[in-house]
């Protein structure tokens, strides 16, 4: 299974794992198209953690037993058993914030449109999480982990 | 008192492009950018920035440039923009003006007057891709003589050998203390070392028990304020090197301010936290070549004469014979930095005029040494801003075993040679010991760097002994043959026993 490690002890909280993150999940996927000319705004799914000297960059950690699936009122929050990635489903949601209120990690945000919600999806469709990609200092790592 | 300075640097930002991401606004340690949420625009104060480009390079839409604030006086080349600029500061600080890195003066350099040689006709170059290329090195003292037993078609080597540091590139990280730089460059360069199979020196600020494990790549220093050093540092290292001065500063002592004196770098350097780090200009129990022999002598005995004893200093007048000097009171290695060499602080009216290059330097000492017999006793290892493998070739050319690089390990590193590193709010997380502004110094990533830079400059230099037709490094090593001189004076050519171009 594969999950996105962050290491606190490399990251400088430059913020651009978070640009990265909202422009992958934009229409244009162009920076300065996305936030400058996009409505609405397309948000980051990883959020930065900052305390100096301590910061990191934390998403979904996608757990095990995620309380958002279990939580979720309309089926839309699911558990890929075969990635392990708890995956959201726009379609299915509602917007009532109840896994918002669950998540132990505070990953899950509202989308700008304000009527769903948002969460790392884990960039399935790249071969690197965009997030990975983006950090200029190996702050995050994509790896295979034994649950 | 109202500043009549000028801004060195104008930052502009394309408007069209800036996303209001923020991150110059985090990167930059000198607070130059701020975003104004009211108006939801960054913007910036130019009279911060030092141009150290690090907002530049993280800026995701490529909306920054830093322009260099043009003139701003009338053009003369007596009263230049610099010296203006530097008489005002003084007459508004009334302090020493002080600076980072080496020399930025163009008429301190030979190298480009120098030129190598290659083979054509009369003797073949070497393909370095298909024939075996030599450039290990050895770096310390060497027998007069070699006396070898044949014994039943075994050869023994009877002579025993000094102790001897092996480089599989002529190539080594010069001092750079704990406390000037940080913890993660001190690992980057200590990995670097180990893979690439040269040496890293600890500087004078010692070295942190954590990097105790890279020991058999280190070259531990002491120095005038005898920082960190114990028993264990010694035996640490490959190598002990006395410095006495450094060729950013001859003759000058350092200062690591108290604010830099974190609890880690007191630990290390052995001085309470938060006291201000003061290294004497000599070496207080040095006064005489007899008390050198003496310091040598009680590090030797200390490491059990394990370990080969460099000592360093500042390249001067008159160089040759203090070398001799050196020598003659029983250092391995002698390594000499030149007017060029860098810094992390050093009063700029000091850097920019003590010293001689270290061109002039390496021919005279070398030339000396010889001379006097004694040039197998002792390894010259040269630093002081050598920028590429063609300095390197040149250097070694001229009689240098081995050279000492840092501002380029530096520059691999994210270094943009600002000069500003006496700051400690070094952008790149380089020059500080600010542990949150270190973190920009990856370890794994830096060191991945310097080796690539090392493995770089290697195979450069193996094409360049090549084309000579020269296939060890031992062949090149004071073979002035090799060099011409241009734009020279017969005074010069002389001294670097080199012949004009044509000649
Ligand atoms: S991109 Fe990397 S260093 Fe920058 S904030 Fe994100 S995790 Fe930290
Ligand atoms: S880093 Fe670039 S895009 Fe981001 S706020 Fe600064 S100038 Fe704008
Ligand atoms: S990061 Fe460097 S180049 Fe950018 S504004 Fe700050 S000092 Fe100037
Ligand atoms: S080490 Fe840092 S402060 Fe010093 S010149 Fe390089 S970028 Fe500037």
């Amino acid at each position: 299974m594969k999950r996105i490690i962050a290491k606190q002890e490399h990251c400088m909280g430059c913020g651009l794992c978070e640009v990265g993150c909202a422009v992958q999940h934009s229409k244009s996927k162009d920076p300065i198209k996305a936030y400058n000319h996009e409505y609405p705004k397309p948000i980051s799914r990883i959020r930065l953690e900052l305390n100096k000297p301590v910061s990191f960059a934390i998403q979904c950690r996608h757990c095990e037993n995620a309380p958002c699936v279990v939580a979720c009122l309309t089926g839309a929050m699911t558990r890929d058993e075969e990635t392990g990635f708890v995956k959201h489903n726009p379609e299915k949601c509602m917007g009532c914030w109840t896994c918002i209120m669950v998540c132990p990690y505070g990953a899950i945000k509202a989308d700008v449109s304000g009527k769903i919600v948002a969460k790392c999806d884990a960039c399935t469709e790249l071969s690197v999480p965009v997030c990975v990609a983006s950090c200029p200092n190996g702050a995050l790592e994509c790896k295979e982990v034994t649950s | 008192m109202k500043s009549y300075l000028p801004v060195d640097f104008i930052v502009e930002r394309d408007e069209s492009k800036c996303i209001r991401c923020k991150v110059c606004v985090n990167q930059c340690t000198y607070e130059t950018h701020n975003y104004d949420a009211q108006d939801d625009v960054i913007r910036s104060k130019d009279e911060n920035c030092v141009n150290c480009q690090r907002c530049v390079t993280m800026c995701p839409t490529h909306a920054l440039s830093i322009k260099k604030n043009l003139g701003p006086f009338r053009d003369n080349a007596n009263w230049s923009s610099e010296v203006i600029k530097d008489i005002k500061k003084q007459a508004e600080t009334g302090g020493v003006l002080l600076t980072g890195m080496g020399a930025d003066k163009p008429y301190l350099t030979y190298w480009e007057r120098l030129l190598l040689n290659a083979s054509q006709v009369t003797n073949p170059s070497i393909d370095p891709l298909r024939e075996p290329m030599e450039i290990r090195t050895y770096l310390g003292a060497k027998p007069d003589a070699l006396e070898i037993e044949f014994e039943d078609g075994d050869i023994d080597l009877k002579t025993k050998l000094a102790p001897q540091l092996i480089l599989e590139t002529p190539i080594m990280f010069s001092a750079m203390s704990y406390g000037a730089i940080s913890l993660n460059v001190h690992e980057s360069l200590a990995r670097a070392a180990m893979r690439a199979g040269t040496y890293f020196n600890t500087g004078e600020g010692g070295l942190d028990s954590r990097l105790y494990k890279y020991g058999e790549r280190a070259i531990v220093q002491v120095a005038s304020g005898r920082f960190g050093v114990h028993s264990s540092y010694l035996n640490a290292g490959a190598a002990i090197e006395i410095k006495i001065g450094q060729g950013a500063k001859p003759g000058i002592g350092g200062h690591l301010p108290g604010e830099k004196v974190t609890e880690d770098i007191a630990r290390t350097r052995m001085i309470p936290v938060g006291t201000d780090a003061l290294s004497p200009a000599p070496q207080h129990d040095i006064y005489s070549i007899e008390d050198l022999r003496q310091l040598i002598y009680a590090l030797k005995e200390a490491t059990n004469y394990s370990k080969p004893v460099s000592v360093k200093i500042a390249a001067v007048h008159n160089v040759a014979a203090i070398a001799s000097g050196i020598v003659r009171a029983g250092a391995d290695i002698i390594a000499l930095d030149g007017v060029r060499g860098s810094t992390g602080a050093a009063p700029k009216v000091i850097r920019d005029n003590v010293g001689i290059p270290i061109e002039l330097a390496i021919a005279s000492v070398d030339q000396r040494l010889r001379d006097e017999g004694i040039r197998n006793k002792a390894s010259i290892v040269a630093a002081g801003g050598f920028r590429s493998s063609g300095d390197i070739v040149k250097a070694i050319a001229l009689g240098a075993d081995a050279v000492y690089v840092a501002t380029a390990a530096l520059i691999a590193l994210g270094c943009t040679v600002c000069q500003k590193c006496y700051t400690g709010k070094c952008p790149w997380g380089i020059a500080t010991s600010d542990p949150w502004i270190s973190k920009r110094v990856n370890p794994e990533i830096g060191a991945e760097r310097l080796v690539n830079l090392l493995r770089g400059w290697s195979m450069e230099i193996k094409e360049i002994m090549g084309g000579m037709g020269i296939n060890a490094i031992e062949s090149l090593r004071g073979n002035r043959l090799h060099l011409r001189g241009v734009n020279m004076t017969d005074t010069e050519l002389k001294i670097l026993g080199v012949k004009m171009a044509g000649e």
